[in-house]
């Protein structure tokens, strides 16, 4: 069949279009469907008050996250512990119990499946290349890692899955991020995507879907493209997107909802056609040598205010547009900081390792890979580890990177999206700042006054051992 | 969902750029199961500051929203949009938003209207010297008492939904069987993307 060439989120897109409305909006099927507690009671309850069904139960899975307290889920008579905050157990028991009333798989919190919802659809197989994945979570991003078209939808969207297994769509447009070269010694995934958003501003992809190419994709593993991908949504886009390759295949094969058999041979056939055509246009395209890029930090409130470790804090004069100076010392006056201020003398009192950007068993090696045989600066008043799953937790132990976490001075928590957001006992006290590794530096996001500073896993270990934001690569 | 064709009343002179959903609706307040009284919640951290704008009696009964780009950005929560909704707001005004936000918004009866940063920056005016703003979605307009005048570009269906005040979920089950042919050619072809959980 001849036809023109097309990108990658092209090819995904028409593989799911059920129907085109006159006016141009897509009704688009979703292959995969990942439910949380949060975003999704008022949608179960619209769907009893219309009387309507879930159509595909089996597209949908259901994981608490949000909300779940970190520490020991079951008490030491193997009884699971209660919620001490009734709203959150409250919202935590309606998924509970909605889930297995529409048929939907549940996993619960005391499960060793249970994490984060976008560790535990790569862990499982239930993301897969080539599908569309959707989630009451603008996180959902993250599974573009697998060469999904994985993107995060509201409520009402929500309803609208689980009632018709489809959603009505407008296209984006497709947006090229090109990266060559070769990262640096202890320059991450995590790094690449804070200084992919340095430079493309936190609305530098809004409306685009963006496809990352280039060899320093292509070189990375599935956890460090889910890292990339996570992130996409900070720039403002609809998604993320890297393309399937050998190294994808070998992550998936065997996991527990992944294809198998004939199966996965006749899938393995299909995802290899999964790639931008030759000639195939891109509507914007950005391109960034990666021998330039240092290990980020973020200083100021927004996802798009990243500088490398060796840089100052900049001034609002630093920026050309009104609006942005305008915000920028705002940033600055609730970050507590100084232009001119070299960022590796900001003093840090709190270290959280985790969330959906990095939790997975790579960035728990390369954090503890930089406390090996350190222990925490006396000034670090609170640092943890938060593994993204129960099996992502049991790998860790396996290779013994718990008691280097706790030898450095590190609590060791159960999963779940903890101290990302200020929704669960999790906090960061208000005036204090946090290194984190997670995905969003807003006033209030990791607790009211807090401040966050976002970095890579080796820089928050880095962080810990020196007591203030520092350049992993003087440690190791 | 209530239809919105044409709005007139004050407007909310926020003007900040990248507005994250975090500032529209802290995550303490979705530890609810309901889509009401979100309005308690909305803006907490601005509200807590003595004068701030959302508290100032000139704007009381507003129900127009002016803001900066990339208004909405940052975390799928409907509950930005409820909480908005609650708050009496039906359309909010800047020069660009973000995909999923102005998404929500639509499905709760909330215009999303985006116009270039100079006529947002001349409406901010208009806004903070008290005077009404009518947005009209049949004309697609956005008109001042002095004479201003902006046209503004909706999508058709987010258009035709909004005017009409409809639900989307009732629009395409109303399309199952076309969903249902699609489903056949798939697990025909492709039947292990159909198993999902029960691979």
């Amino acid at each position: 069949m001849a036809s023109r060439p097309r990108t990658l989120y092209e090819k995904i897109w028409d593989a799911h279009v059920v129907e085109t409305r006159d006016d141009g909006t897509a009704l688009i099927y979703i292959d995969r469907h990942l439910v949380h507690e949060v975003t999704s009671p008022q949608a179960f309850e619209a769907l009893k008050v219309a009387g309507r069904p879930v159509r595909r139960p089996e597209l949908t899975l259901a994981v608490p996250d949000h909300n779940l307290p970190t520490t020991a889920r079951v008490d030491a008579g193997g009884t699971p512990v209660t919620i001490a905050d009734p709203e959150s157990a409250a919202q935590l028991a309606a998924l509970e119990a909605n889930a297995p009333a529409y048929g939907i798989r549940y996993i619960p919190a005391t499960a060793k499946e249970q994490g984060i919802v976008h560790v535990v659809g790569p862990e499982q197989g239930f993301s897969l290349p080539g599908t569309t994945i959707v989630c009451g979570d603008s996180h959902t991003a993250c599974h573009g890692g697998l060469g999904a078209l994985a993107f995060g939808i509201g409520t009402s969207e929500v309803e609208h899955v689980l009632a018709t297994q489809t959603l009505l769509l407008q296209q984006s447009r497709p947006m090229e991020v090109r990266v060559d070269g070769d990262l640096g010694p202890g320059v991450s995934a995590k790094d690449l995507i804070l200084h992919i958003i340095g430079e493309i501003g936190a609305a530098g992809g809004s409306g685009y879907v963006i496809e990352y190419r280039g060899a320093v994709f292509a070189a990375m593993s599935v956890e460090e493209r889910l890292t990339v991908c996570n992130m996409s949504i900070e720039a403002g886009a609809r998604a993320g997107i890297i393309a399937p390759d050998d190294t994808t295949f070998a992550y998936l094969k065997g996991r527990p909802m992944a294809p198998s058999g004939a199966d996965w041979d006749a899938a393995v056939a299909y995802w290899r056609t999964l790639h931008t055509d030759d000639g195939a246009a891109f509507a914007k395209s950005v391109v960034i040598d990666a021998a330039n890029i240092e290990p980020s930090v973020t200083w100021g409130t927004s996802p798009e205010d990243v500088v490398p470790i060796g840089g100052r804090v900049p001034s609002p004069q630093d920026f050309a547009d009104e609006s942005k100076q305008v915000a920028a010392q705002k940033s600055l006056d609730y970050m507590g900081l100084i232009p001119g201020t070299p960022m590796t003398a900001i003093a840090i009192e709190n270290v959280f390792i985790g969330s959906c950007t990095n939790s997975r068993i790579e960035d728990l090696r390369a954090a503890a890979a930089v406390l090996k045989g350190r222990r925490k600066a006396d000034t670090v008043r609170w640092a943890i580890v938060v593994p993204g799953s129960g099996l992502v937790k049991a790998q860790a132990e396996e290779e013994g990177l718990d008691k280097v976490f706790t030898a450095a001075g590190f609590e060791w928590r159960e999963p779940g999206c903890s101290a990302c957001l200020g929704m669960n006992p999790d906090k960061v006290p208000p005036g204090e700042r946090c290194a984190s590794t997670s995905n969003r530096n807003f006033v209030g996001r990791q607790g009211p006054g807090a401040r966050t500073h976002l970095v890579s896993p080796a820089m928050a270990a880095a962080a810990a051992v020196t007591g203030r934001l520092a350049d992993v690569r003087e440690l190791v | 969902m209530q239809p919105l064709t044409r709005v007139e009343g004050r407007a909310i002179p926020l003007g900040l750029k990248n507005v994250d959903t975090d500032i529209i609706i802290p995550a303490k307040w979705l530890k609810t199961i309901s889509r009401e009284g979100l309005g308690r919640g909305a803006f907490e951290t601005i509200r807590s500051e003595p004068g701030n704008i959302f508290d100032d009696p000139a704007y009381t009964g507003a129900n127009i929203l002016i803001a900066g780009d990339n208004f909405g950005c940052g975390s799928s929560r409907e509950h930005a949009a409820w909480a908005l909704g609650d708050l009496g707001l039906r359309v909010v005004i800047a020069p660009s938003f973000s995909d999923i936000f102005s998404g929500n918004a639509v499905k709760n009866g909330i215009l999303p209207v985006v116009l270039p940063q100079e006529a947002v920056d001349r409406l901010l005016e208009v806004a903070r010297a008290g005077e009404p703003i009518t947005v009209d979605l049949e004309d697609q307009t956005v008109t001042t008492t002095y004479q201003d005048r902006f046209t503004f570009d909706l999508d058709p269906f987010r258009r035709h939904c909004l005017l009409n005040g409809l639900d989307e979920v009732g629009l395409t089950m109303a399309r199952g069987e076309a969903i249902g042919g699609f489903e056949a050619d798939r697990t025909a072809a492709q039947p292990w993307l159909m198993r999902g959980t029960a691979a």
